[in-house]
Parts: structure tokens; C-alpha cells; sequence
């Protein structure tokens, strides 16, 4: 019998069977092993929390043979580490380009040797910033998927077998939370590159304000609230940029900031040490500084 | 038609094609479980849904009540072979295609007595259990299970039992026995069982 369900439901195992491919057993703490998976041929992405040793790590590849792998690098604050493997080179994940309400998903995970396990739901929700145990992270997937133990760094994947994010239960209080794939991609570069996110700072206290039609229009753009400098901190990025208190952030290179969450997403990127412009109101006039965003200590 | 009323429909279909092979196994103090027909007025079910029940009564879909004989058991694999006296062999189909992670499952059964329920979900993993007497191959699956659902039938997209759900382990997956061992089990007991070829219409009283 052939039908639309037997169609999708082939699918859908299909779509496990490709995820499958680059998804891993990570061995990194006692008796509990976890889950992972290549999104390049040397490297394994996995949550931090399921590190536990960063010596003698060894991870389960598909094929049934036990690899050594080495910690590239890790960032407690979005639960992300990166494992780079001696020898052996996988087939990596492709990530999925949006996430939407509602679309069929799979959770993956290699929790023991026997092979690859699966549960099934939907993206129930999305949102974000969200803080975490040891920092924060700006996107969040919420799925109604079980995560088994030994789920956490596996991915979630979509129809196709892409990776729409990162499964995690290392955000406390029992919840399971999916990382999304870009926001995962983009910390995973930077630990692969220099085995920490380093994060913006500007030093600045601020407060959200409104802006006039008038100053909307010099902006020439349609955005209501920008953020006023309450305090700029002695010596740090912001003084040396010449910012000052009064200033109303309302950009950074062209993108706008109207609250404290874009200030942040923007800082979370990767951006110490570079020199960004940042478009503020002073008395009423858009003017740009340039400021060289320094490291959060 | 859209995709999701297309979906719809294949479950109706699905389920149209199941529902008469669904079994409802009464055992005295045990309770009921539940049970698929294999054709010549066998029922294959869990051992634990009758154990060592002197009395098993076995409803079909139509709701006739009929006394059962346990012809055949096996502990290791928790099966059991139970015989009706019943006109008409409704018989399901056991797959013989192998289960993939990820395909669509259907458990379908009595959970806490609410006859003919049928719950969705993946099959999560291919994997094995510690039996009596060693590993024993087992399916693991994401439906939602409850008391009553034991002995029922664990199905594919195309409506093949692939397996029969024993168990509910950590609360939230299935276990199933898998269809391979359902098959070699009805062989074995066939064997041993004398059982008219099919449209010979009377059953002979069998003997262990």
C-alpha cells in the first residue's frame, strides 16, 4: 500500500537516516554519555554541559568505530562546545534555514552504542533572549519532542533531514530548550577559530526612551524608542569613542537599535575589537562615532 | 484536497483496515490487555496480559465474547498464543520489511479500557532489552502508552503490525516486541498447533 502517509512516514525516516549520518555518541563525562553532531568534517558540535572532562574525550561515529577528539573550544553562557576529531572525518549536518510554529520535527540522538534514537513533535514556540545558567543566548526553539537521556547536543531536525538546532537540558529547571541552528553555526565558528566567544563591551548604562516623529524622520526610518546613555564608564570603549551621556543610541552600522536586547545580539556578535559605527542623537542631530567595541571582562 | 486532509484520510483508511484485527483480552484479576488476530481464530498477545489465567475470555471487534484456550507461550519474548472458536478469520498483516528510526507509529489498543485507541508517534530506536534468558530485540517508540495497550499491535504507515506493545519504559517510550519474533513465534506455534487451511471454515480442537 502506498499513500500520503506511508509517503511521509518514509520521509521522515529518511530524514532521521541523514541526520544520522552526523550524529554522534559524545564521551566526555562518567557514565552518562550524550549526544553530538559534525557540522564540518573535523568538528562535532555538542552542549557544554556534557563536558565534564576535557581530557580523553572520545565520541561514537556513526559507523560504530570510537574516535579521540580534542575540545576546540567551549562557552558555558550558550551551553555550545566544539570537538575537533584527530583522524576521522565525518559528513556534516546541513542547517536549516528557518524555523517555523508548528512544523514536524525529530529529535536525534546517539545515547548509547546500539544506534540512533528519535522522538517526534512540532516547534511549539520561538523567542528569546533567554538567560541561561552562565549567560544568555538571543534565540530560543521551544519543541513538544522528548529529549531521552543522552539527548542533550543532539540535533533537532526537520523533514529533510537539516539541522533546525541544537538540543540541550543544560538550561535548568527541567526544561529542554533547542539552540537554533544559525545562532549554534555562528558560536560554533568562533570556538572552532578561537576556543571562546568573546563578547562586546561598550560600558555604558542605558535606558530606553522614545523618539519624536521629528528625529524619525531624520532618521529616516520608521523606529519609536532608541537607547539614552545614563553613564558612560571612565576609560572604557564608549569614553574612547567620544560617546557621552545624553547620547541616543539608535544604530549600529546601519542597523537600529531600539531596545537593550538588539544592544546586546549586536554585542554578542563578533565584533572585539572592531571598530563600529554607531549612529547617536545629540542635541537633536544624528551623528556617527566610530568606537572599537572591547571585550566583556 | 491539501496535504493535511490527504494525511486524514490515509488514517481513516488505516484505521478502517485495523480496527477488526484489534482484540480485546479479558484475563480474571489481571485485567484486560489487548490483542491482535492472526487468522484462524488465533490471537497472539502478551504472556503477561493472561499469565497463568485459567479463564480468558477474548472480544472481537464486533463485540462477541468468546472463551479462549492458551495454546502456546513464550516467557522470553512475553508472547501467547490464544485460541477462539470464531467464524471469519480477520488476520493482520506482520511486516517483514525491516523498522527504520524515525518512521511513523501507530499503537493501537484499550489504554485504562478505552476500547479501540489509537496514539501517534516515531519509531525512536531498534534496539534490545535484557530478557530472562539474554538479549532479546525490542522496538522502542514515542507513542503514548497506558495499561490496556499490552498485547496490542504496533503499526506502520501502511497499517503492518511491526510490533507488539509489552511495556512502558521510563515513563514515556513504548516497548514492543518485534514483528520478526511475532512471526517466528506464530511459525513455531502453528507447528505444534493443528490449524485448518484457510476456508475450511471449522476449527479443530487443538492440543498441547
Amino acid at each position: 500500500m502506498s499513500n500520503i502517509l506511508v509517503e511521509l512516514s518514509n520521509s521522515m525516516a529518511a530524514a532521521a537516516e541523514k541526520a544520522a549520518a552526523s550524529t554522534v555518541l559524545v564521551n566526555a563525562r562518567r557514565r552518562m554519555p550524550a549526544s553530538g553532531f559534525a557540522f564540518a568534517a573535523d568538528l562535532i558540535l555538542t552542549a557544554d554541559h556534557v563536558i565534564e572532562r576535557e581530557d580523553g574525550i572520545t565520541v561514537l561515529l556513526p559507523n560504530g568505530t570510537e574516535a579521540a577528539a580534542t575540545l576546540a573550544g567551549r562557552d558555558p553562557g550558550s551551553d555550545l562546545a566544539v570537538l575537533r576529531l584527530e583522524k576521522e572525518r565525518l559528513t556534516p549536518a546541513q542547517a536549516a534555514t528557518q524555523a517555523r510554529i508548528g512544523q514536524l520535527v525529530l529529535a536525534l540522538g546517539r545515547p548509547s552504542p546500539e544506534g540512533i534514537e528519535v522522538s517526534l513533535g512540532v516547534v511549539s514556540a520561538m523567542g528569546g533572549p533567554v538567560r541561561t545558567p552562565h549567560g544568555s543566548i538571543d534565540k530560543y526553539i521551544r519543541t513538544d519532542t522528548t529529549l531521552y537521556p543522552g539527548f542533550s547536543g543532539g540535533p533537532l531536525v526537520d523533514a529533510e533531514g537539516q539541522v533546525v538546532g541544537l538540543n540541550t537540558s543544560g538550561f535548568g529547571r527541567g526544561v529542554a530548550l533547542t539552540i537554533p541552528a544559525e545562532y549554534a553555526w555562528k558560536v560554533a565558528d568562533q570556538l572552532a577559530r578561537n576556543g571562546s566567544v568573546k563578547r562586546g563591551y561598550l560600558g555604558v548604562r542605558s535606558e530606553a526612551v522614545e523618539l519624536p516623529e521629528a528625529v524619525q524622520k531624520e532618521l529616516k526610518r520608521a523606529q519609536a524608542t532608541g537607547l539614552l546613555f545614563v553613564s558612560v564608564e571612565r576609560k572604557s570603549p564608549a569614553e574612547a569613542g567620544k560617546l557621552i551621556v545624553g547620547d541616543i543610541l539608535v544604530g549600529i552600522d546601519g542597523q537600529p537599535i531600539p531596545d537593550h536586547d538588539a544592544l546586546f545580539a549586536r554585542l554578542n556578535g563578533d565584533v572585539v575589537g572592531k571598530s563600529i559605527p554607531m549612529e547617536v542623537l545629540r542635541g537633536g542631530k544624528l551623528q556617527t562615532f566610530m568606537v572599537e567595541i572591547g571585550a566583556r571582562p | 484536497m491539501n496535504t493535511t486532509a490527504l494525511l486524514d484520510s490515509a488514517l481513516d483508511e488505516l484505521l478502517e483496515r485495523v480496527r477488526p484485527v484489534l482484540a480485546l483480552v479479558q484475563s480474571g484479576r489481571r485485567g484486560a490487555g489487548a490483542g491482535v488476530q492472526a487468522g484462524d481464530g488465533l490471537v497472539v498477545t502478551n504472556l503477561h496480559v493472561v499469565g497463568s489465567a485459567r479463564s480468558v475470555q477474548v472480544v472481537l471487534a464486533d463485540d462477541t465474547t468468546y472463551d479462549a484456550r492458551v495454546v502456546a507461550t513464550d516467557p522470553q519474548v512475553d508472547l501467547a498464543l490464544l485460541q477462539i472458536q470464531a467464524d471469519g478469520h480477520a488476520a493482520a498483516v506482520f511486516s517483514t520489511v525491516p523498522p527504520r528510526p524515525g518512521e511513523l507509529v501507530y499503537a493501537f489498543g484499550h489504554p485504562w479500557g478505552n476500547r479501540n485507541v489509537l496514539t501517534g508517534g516515531v519509531l525512536s530506536a531498534v534496539t534490545s532489552l535484557r530478557g530472562r534468558d539474554g538479549e532479546v530485540p525490542v522496538l522502542r517508540a514515542d507513542v503514548q502508552l497506558a495499561p490496556g495497550n499490552s498485547g496490542g499491535p504496533l503499526l506502520n504507515a501502511a497499517g503492518e503490525v511491526i510490533g507488539l506493545n509489552a511495556m512502558i519504559f521510563g515513563g514515556d517510550q513504548s516497548v514492543a516486541i518485534p514483528s520478526s519474533l511475532i512471526r517466528s513465534f506464530l511459525a513455531g506455534a502453528r507447528g505444534v498447533v493443528p490449524v485448518p487451511a484457510r476456508g475450511e471454515g471449522k476449527v479443530p480442537e487443538g492440543t498441547l
